[in-house]
């Protein structure tokens, strides 16, 4: 049974004294993680990859996504699948390379193979293998019960009755679209970065969207860009103006705001040089020409840091990092970080793209580190939690109107999501109308 | 121009344990001293990806001189969080070898193992440098290094001090 039913709350909300605080239990203990695994990561839908890492047919790439291992690939005429990477046979692993392009898969245990849509293909003589095993699907590849995609972004949903992808992704998909329409169309470039961060995978949810800890941790970053010319404050963002927070239902939110650093969708500072300036231009009108004059500019200037419940990370800032982060162990995730930049891009901008990501982002960053650093902080102060038990959430709850980027309530909306699915209350509902507490 | 590039070894071999001493006792203003203007030091992506161009793929160090210049300055700061208290470092070198020259600039590529300490984990990070060292003057400049990891992921998960 849930653990989290028989303890007392672990997330408490007290609106008359605009207090939110969560038990730092929640980050601990092996019980939670546990009852995270049943109530979160068997239900909701998870970051599985983009379209352009599976380009042609029979590509494919394997992957650990929501605790199991799993093959994401293009058939042969095509059609995108996601299988669960165990031989059903007797269990193995059936592809083991990373990635690759292939026309069958091929268990290297016993030699079952199999069409990479999945369908066996061994033909052992008579007296084998009764005919069940070639028609009867059970010596088949296992598909993963729900796969779906937003706008390249692809899926996974262990539970075959979760809700549509579009329903669950809810307001994230307006912000998601701001992403896409970068370009004709986007891609990861190279094979992004991977790395053990010794904390529980919730401190980097919070981590991702928090705008308050951005100069207290990063004031190293803000120095650099200083030094060397990339900071630039004023905006020219026509007439949209936010610095704000946005419920995006179902525990999704983004945080937007106005940001010095160049941005190479169409914000040019003077380190990029005056012969850039002209093509930077040239994509910011391009930018308003199919946007409008209000979202083309907002897209140009304003960074946002969006988080998708449970665990994707979407953030389009200096440049755009697609983030996810699976639980090893409570106080461990192991992190994957990909760039996603337009296909086809100016080869000099692409260059300024994954420069721009690798100063700020990444384990040899400027500013990830520091992040990682005080995550893992946290996470050896909680060896006070009998003394000193509860982590405070209510940045900006007196607060009238619209919440501010660097107020907590985007943390405060992930957090009412993980209570009901902790406490069991979306068990076999649909979830699209839910959105936190009212 | 059939030099006997193994003879140089030893002064090679000098100068690498040189910058691992420098290294090891967080003198890293000096480290930044051994290299040439316009040099640049780089960690490529882990994994056998084969992507060796900083400019098409996601590394996770491409520094310039000046980018270089810079992660010196930020960690000689209190506030590069993430090296303060500063860890503690050993830098390892072997299988030194001396695969050309092209005049006195020599490729020199070796085997290392950096250990890193802090707060009771010792973090452990092993590959493969290559270099590009000018040996016109004294003291030998450093035109350029790359530090390929061994491992298939970051498992130590920072990257922040020079392996
Ligand atoms: S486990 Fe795959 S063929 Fe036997
Ligand atoms: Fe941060």
């Amino acid at each position: 049974m849930d653990t989290i039913l028989s303890t007392p709350q672990m997330v408490v909300e007290d609106r008359e004294r605009n207090l939110f605080r969560v038990s730092r239990r929640a980050f601990t203990e092996e019980s939670v993680l546990e009852a995270e695994r049943r109530n979160i990561f068997d239900h909701c839908w998870l970051y599985l990859g983009h379209s352009s890492e599976i380009a042609g047919n029979c590509d494919y790439i394997t992957r650990a996504v929501g605790g199991r291992e799993l093959i994401f690939n293009r058939d042969r005429a095509g059609a995108v699948h996601a299988f669960l990477n165990t031989c059903p046979h007797r269990g193995a692993m059936v592809v083991r390379e990373k990635k690759g392009n292939a026309l069958s898969f091929r268990c290297f245990y016993h030699g079952w193979s199999f069409n990479v849509n999945g369908r066996f293909a061994s033909r052992f003589d008579e007296g084998n293998y009764g005919k069940e095993h070639y028609s009867g699907g059970c010596a088949d590849l296992a598909q993963v019960p729900r796969l779906e995609c937003y706008r390249d972004f692809w899926f996974v949903n262990f539970d075959k009755n979760a809700v549509a992808l579009a329903d669950y992704l809810a307001g994230a998909k307006d912000y998601i679209d701001m992403v896409a329409d970068q370009a004709e169309a986007m891609e990861i470039v190279g094979s992004g970065q991977q790395y053990v961060i010794n904390a529980n995978w919730k401190l980097l949810a919070e981590n991702s969207v928090d705008a308050f800890h951005g100069f207290p941790v990063h004031n190293t970053y803000f120095d650099y860009l200083k030094n060397i010319g990339s900071l630039r404050m004023e905006t020219n963002a026509g007439h949209f103006n936010a610095r704000g927070m946005t419920d995006l239902g179902n525990g999704h939110a983004v945080i937007e705001y106005q940001s010095p650093w160049g941005r190479p969708i169409a914000r040019w500072v003077p380190s990029w040089g005056e012969e850039k300036r002209p093509l930077v231009e040239r994509l910011r009108q391009n930018l308003v020409q199919r946007f409008g004059e209000e979202r083309g500019h907002r897209m140009a200037e304003y960074s946002r840091n969006m988080l998708i419940f449970p665990n994707l990370v979407i953030n389009d800032i200096m440049a755009i990092t697609v983030r996810t982060f699976t639980p090893d162990a409570p106080n461990k995730m192991t992190v994957s970080a990909w760039a996603l930049g337009a296909a086809g891009e100016d080869a000099e901008l692409r260059k300024l793209r994954l420069f721009n990501f690798l100063e700020f982002l990444g384990p040899g960053g400027f500013a990830t580190p520091d992040d990682q650093e005080a995550l893992e902080n946290c996470q050896r102060g909680y060896k006070n939690m009998r003394e000193v038990g509860w982590n405070d959430i209510s940045k900006g709850m007196p607060r009238q109107g619209q919440p501010m980027n660097d107020d907590e309530e985007q943390m405060r909306c992930f957090w009412r999501q993980w209570r009901q699915r902790m406490e069991g209350r979306m068990e076999g509902s649909r979830v699209g109308g839910l959105v936190g507490v009212a | 121009m059939a030099r006997d590039l193994t003879a140089l070894r030893p002064c090679i071999e000098d100068f690498l344990y040189l910058e691992a001493d420098l290294l090891d006792d967080w003198r890293i203003e000096e480290w930044f001293a051994l290299f040439d203007e316009g040099a640049t030091y780089e960690v490529p992506p882990t994994g056998e990806s084969g992507e060796t161009d900083p400019a098409t793929s996601l590394f996770y160090i491409a520094d310039d001189y000046v980018r270089l210049r810079e992660r010196v300055v930020r960690l000689t700061k209190s506030e590069a969080h993430s090296e303060f208290p500063r860890s503690s470092q050993r830098h390892m070198i072997s299988n030194v070898r001396i695969l050309g020259a092209h005049g006195n600039v020599l490729d020199v590529t070796c085997n290392f193992v950096t250990y890193r300490a802090k707060r009771g984990v010792v973090d452990t990070y092993y590959g493969k440098h290559a270099y590009r060292i000018d040996c016109g003057s004294e003291p030998f400049k450093i035109k350029s290094k790359r530090s390929t990891l061994g491992m298939d992921m970051l498992y130590p998960g920072k990257l922040t001090i020079i392996v």
